[in-house]
């Protein structure tokens, strides 16, 4: 059992070491080979392979090294953690498929994974056969709310919408460029945030939308274009969705054709510490992210954080990012909970998971909401020469995550609440009645 | 140097024209002002910025230029505003006023003063405001360009003063857009605007476009018939204008995209379009030869950082030997069992595509790996009404001396005599004397070199990751097809017709559509002529 958890994992060179020194900890924690029922399973689903390895090999570090942590305080109700990692290689049919393994195979406690709302989508209708439960780290589009499911990573109102309030306000912006991948998580938040804009008064001819496919790498006429629709005589930003590889070649297509922040910020919402590590950031200077967390955040849990996770992965330059601390706000959640419940029984858990509440890394709490959704604070950033994002601004208190978005027609007037008598992740206040828009 | 240069200018202004700033104050005066620039808040930042800018004193030229460099720190001890600059461990620290050394200080002693966009934007006006009068001619013309930007209406007493002394023709006419800018931002007469709008209508790009559109659409600041009349017009012909360029950009556009695509492609020809092996590993040799690049600077960053402007030229040849080598060797060890089948050699190919993927992502680790551009191949010029990056047109270049030189090597040596021989007809070949199989071996090497090469391309415009080939594999298939497999000039061709293509379409169908219509019409060209655009033709296609 244990062996299959591990074989995954060396996969990864990176990982080699890391596994070999979980298996220590293992082998030192247990005098006599440990049974099964000794331990409690937690399972990882984030790709190791293929496209979006990019990302998902942080979190599955990460997930390792919590875990870790975890284990030398002593475990979970007196049981120790065993991480079980499976690798859906970018594949989002094989995300369910590894799901159903980790869950009826593995019989894992919970699951942290996923990265794409895609691959979300995939595993859903398995999470919810199975109940078990997912915790899910990344900053998605909203619209879905499921019992099964907690959404540790920032919905549209944690993000888009205090980002574009900061250009307006401070940057006296009046002109937006919408860009994004052409998927599913940009779509809905430019619907969401062209029917905010106008909203607030902007002309449809003040907003340009543009979409490109993944990995687009030829940038030139769209930066161009951007540069024309910047000189119009009003203040210009671009709002960028645009994700994973297509980030390098458009950052660097602004840097050679000169649009400096100052000119035109670009704020964008998948970009991160990580992301940035690839480029030079001396001719991006001032462009913004925003995030619910920045590695230059100075606060003593964060440079805890910090230390441990270059200890941890031996590497004194790796660099830690806005997904990875929603998995260190889900993991210790979830301790949370099972220690509060007693057990590992998904209803349980679930049951006792809303309403718990633990630190987060910028100096605060986070709390799990009766929506799966927590709460948290909105940091805008610039970015730095050093490749780091300096908080140019951050919410006076914490945001509360607005699962089914206010502005969008289908589903402004949709709740979720999971808690006891309601129990419903698209209640209509209007009609009364559980079951709106799909789930 | 510099500093004796401010203030040799500031006495001179002092002298010259008294009237111009409101009062010139002495080291000790601007002092408390330097000060208040650590206060805290971006706001009290910007406060103090605006006073050291109100003095006029080009003595706090190297302070704001320090704050725009972000030199500007704060010690902690007495709360000082320092110039701190890495100096070993810990810092070298000067007065930002006197330039004196004051010591050093280390790390955790002082704190930088941190500034944001808007800041960044004020210093820049500020700056352009205070250093009209430099010595060189190429901060004077900056200045002014910061001046055109900001239409700071206070700027326009030294700009006028400025103007009456410049000599350089280059510097004077930015002074003149700048001046113009200015009187239009502000309430100037009626035939002063109309002037404005004349030089502006002359520089004509998007920036004037901006403010004349500014103009005629004023309302508020009381612009009068004429004025508007004038703009009305003028951005009329800065617009038509504006068009024939941007009809030229495409074509640049196309042209640097074809060169992107021609390069990616141009290994792909030799391998399937000369040897007719369908190598899916193919977009995996690109990405050796971007990691070979990366490995290459980070050699130049140990030992040689002074030179890292020639690493490029460095990894050129040995992107090509290590992409070659591993061609080689994937011939040797699996390809060469499977000639004549071609499905085999599909999966083959790319079940090893996945493997190399796999095997870059354990050694390098998933992330983006950062190649850094030499000097000479980052930013952009204008020409014309064009923007050119000098990343792409080197690429441009880079791709035509690949293609010629190919050309070249198949056409006019022995190797490539050889090459032809065997795939013309391999037993004649073989009998003549070829070592046929050695042939084989060094024509897939060739073509993979070829790839390592325009990896070494690929990694300044795109990412260093191990997914890198996966993008162009696709695209290089198309492009050989499209131009006729077999033949180099067809792929010449093919390329730069799909990027100029693609480019056409872009604008107006956007970049999705635009892939999917290229694709649909790639597809009903095959259908029309299955053999691409130039079919070779005789014994080696029914070979």
């Amino acid at each position: 059992m244990l062996k299959t958890g591990f074989q995954s994992g060396f996969k990864t060179g990176r990982t080699l070491a890391a596994a070999a020194g979980l298996a220590v900890t293992f082998a030192a924690g247990f005098a006599a080979p440990a049974s099964a029922q000794d331990t409690i399973k937690v399972g990882i689903l984030h790709s190791l392979s293929g496209t979006m390895a990019i990302s998902e090999t942080t979190l599955k570090d990460v997930m390792l090294m919590l875990i870790e942590e975890q284990n030398k305080k002593g475990g979970v109700l007196g049981k120790k953690l065993e991480p079980v990692v499976v690798d859906p290689a970018s594949n989002w049919p094989l995300f369910a498929e590894k799901a159903r393994e980790l869950i009826s195979k593995d019989k894992v406690a919970a699951v942290f994974g996923c990265w794409t709302s895609v691959s979300r989508k995939s595993v859903l209708p398995v999470f919810e056969e199975l109940n078990s439960v997912l915790f899910y780290p990344v900053q998605y589009e909203g619209e879905e709310s499921s019992r099964n499911v907690f959404y540790t990573g920032a919905a549209p109102n944690q993000q888009a919408i205090p980002a574009v309030d900061y250009l307006a306000e401070k940057e006296g912006v009046q002109r937006w460029v919408l860009a994004g991948t052409d998927y599913v998580y940009p779509r809905t938040t430019n619907k969401i945030l062209e029917t905010y804009l106008k909203s607030k008064g902007v002309k449809s001819e003040d907003i340009m939308i543009n979409y490109t496919p993944f990995g687009h790498a030829d940038w030139q006429n769209i930066v161009a274009d951007i540069k024309k629709f910047g000189s119009a005589g009003k203040k210009t930003a671009v709002v960028s969705t645009i994700n994973g590889d297509a980030n390098v070649p458009f950052y660097k297509e602004l840097g050679n054709q000169g649009v400096k922040a100052q000119d035109i910020p670009v704020v964008a919402f998948s970009v991160g510490e990580e992301e940035l590590a690839g480029i030079d950031t001396k001719p991006l200077v001032g462009h913004l992210a925003a995030w619910n967390y920045f590695m230059s955040v100075d606060t003593a849990e964060n440079s805890d954080f910090i230390k441990k996770w270059q200890a941890f992965t031996k590497n004194d330059k790796r660099v830690t990012n806005d997904p990875m601390e929603a998995h260190y706000i889900g993991f210790n959640m979830w301790v949370k909970a099972v220690e509060k419940a007693g057990t590992v029984d998904s209803n349980a858990v679930i049951d006792s998971l809303v309403g718990v509440s633990v630190p987060n890394l910028t100096g605060g709490y986070s709390a799990m909401l009766p929506n799966h959704h927590i709460t948290k604070p909105v940091l805008i950033g610039e970015v730095q020469e050093n490749g780091q994002f300096e908080t140019v601004s951050k919410t006076p208190g914490l945001v509360v995550g607005d699962e089914w978005s206010d502005f969008l027609p289908d589903s402004k007037d949709l709740i979720s609440d999971w808690r006891a008598p309601l129990s419903c992740g698209n209640f209509n206040v209007k009609t009364g009645k559980c079951g709106g828009k799909g789930s | 140097m510099h500093r004796a240069f401010c203030w040799l200018l500031a006495a001179f202004l002092a002298l010259a024209a008294p009237s111009a700033f409101s009062a010139n104050l002495g080291a000790a005066d601007l002092a408390p002002l330097v000060r208040g620039l650590g206060a805290g808040s971006y706001a009290d930042t910007e406060k103090a910025l605006a006073g050291l800018a109100e003095t006029g004193d080009p003595a706090v030229v190297p302070v704001i230029e320090a704050l725009q460099a972000g030199d500007l720190h704060i010690r902690k001890a007495d709360g000082a505003v320092v110039v701190a600059k890495r100096a070993g461990n810990g810092y070298a620290l000067t007065d930002p006023l006197t330039g004196a050394a004051l010591g050093e200080a280390d790390r955790n002693a002082v704190e930088k003063i941190r500034i944001n966009n808007a800041l960044r934007r004020t210093i820049s006006a500020t700056l352009g405001a205070l250093t009209l009068m430099s010595p060189d001619a190429n901060t004077r013309r900056q200045a002014a360009e910061a001046v055109f930007k900001s239409r700071d209406a206070n700027a326009l007493d030294a700009l006028n003063m400025a103007l009456a002394k410049e000599t350089d023709e280059r510097v004077r006419r930015a002074m003149t857009q700048a001046r113009a800018s200015v009187l239009l931002a502000g309430d100037a007469s009626d035939a002063d605007k109309i002037a404005a709008v004349d030089v502006l209508k002359e520089r004509g790009d998007q920036d004037a476009l901006a403010l004349l559109n500014g103009t005629a659409n004023s309302v508020s600041n009381g612009g009068s018939d004429a004025v508007k009349d004038a703009a009305t017009k003028a951005i009329a012909s800065v617009e038509q204008r504006l068009a024939l360029w941007g009809a030229a950009q495409n074509l640049w556009y196309g042209l640097s995209l074809g060169s992107v695509l021609l390069l990616a492609a141009i290994g792909l020809a030799v391998t399937f379009g000369v040897m007719g092996v369908i190598n899916m590993a193919h977009g995996e040799m690109v990405m050796i030869g971007a990691y070979a690049t990366f490995l290459v600077q980070e050699a130049f960053r140990q030992w040689a950082p002074g030179l890292f402007d020639f690493s490029i030229l460095v990894a050129l040849p040995v992107a090509f030997l290590v992409s070659g080598a591993v061609g080689v060797a994937i011939e040797r060890s699996v390809i060469r069992w499977l000639y004549g089948r071609p499905l085999e050699t599909l999966l083959a190919t790319w079940g090893l595509s996945l493997a190399l993927q796999q095997a870059v992502r354990s050694i390098f680790g998933p992330t983006n790996r950062e190649v850094g551009a030499p000097s000479w191949m980052s930013g952009a010029f204008e020409l014309g009404g064009l923007t050119i990056t000098y990343g792409r047109l080197w690429i441009v270049v880079f791709a035509f001396l690949v293609f010629g030189a190919l050309l070249v090597a198949l056409r006019k040596t022995w190797f490539g005599l050889s090459i032809r021989a065997v795939t013309q007809n391999r037993s004649m070949a073989n009998a003549m004397g070829i070592r046929t199989a050695r042939v084989d071996a060094l024509t897939f090497g060739l073509g993979s070199g070829i790839a390592g090469l325009a990896g070494v391309a690929l990694s300044q415009i795109d990412n260093v990751s191990p997914n890198l080939g996966q993008g162009y594999i696709i695209d290089s298939f198309m492009v050989v097809v499209f131009g006729g497999v077999g033949n180099l000039w067809g792929t010449l061709v093919g390329a730069l017709a799909l990027g100029g293509v693609n480019k056409f379409l872009e604008p107006y169908a956007g970049a999705v559509l635009g892939k999917i219509l290229v694709l649909i019409f790639i597809i009903l060209f095959i259908q029309r002529r299955p053999r691409g655009l130039f079919a070779l033709k005789g014994r080696a296609v029914e070979a």
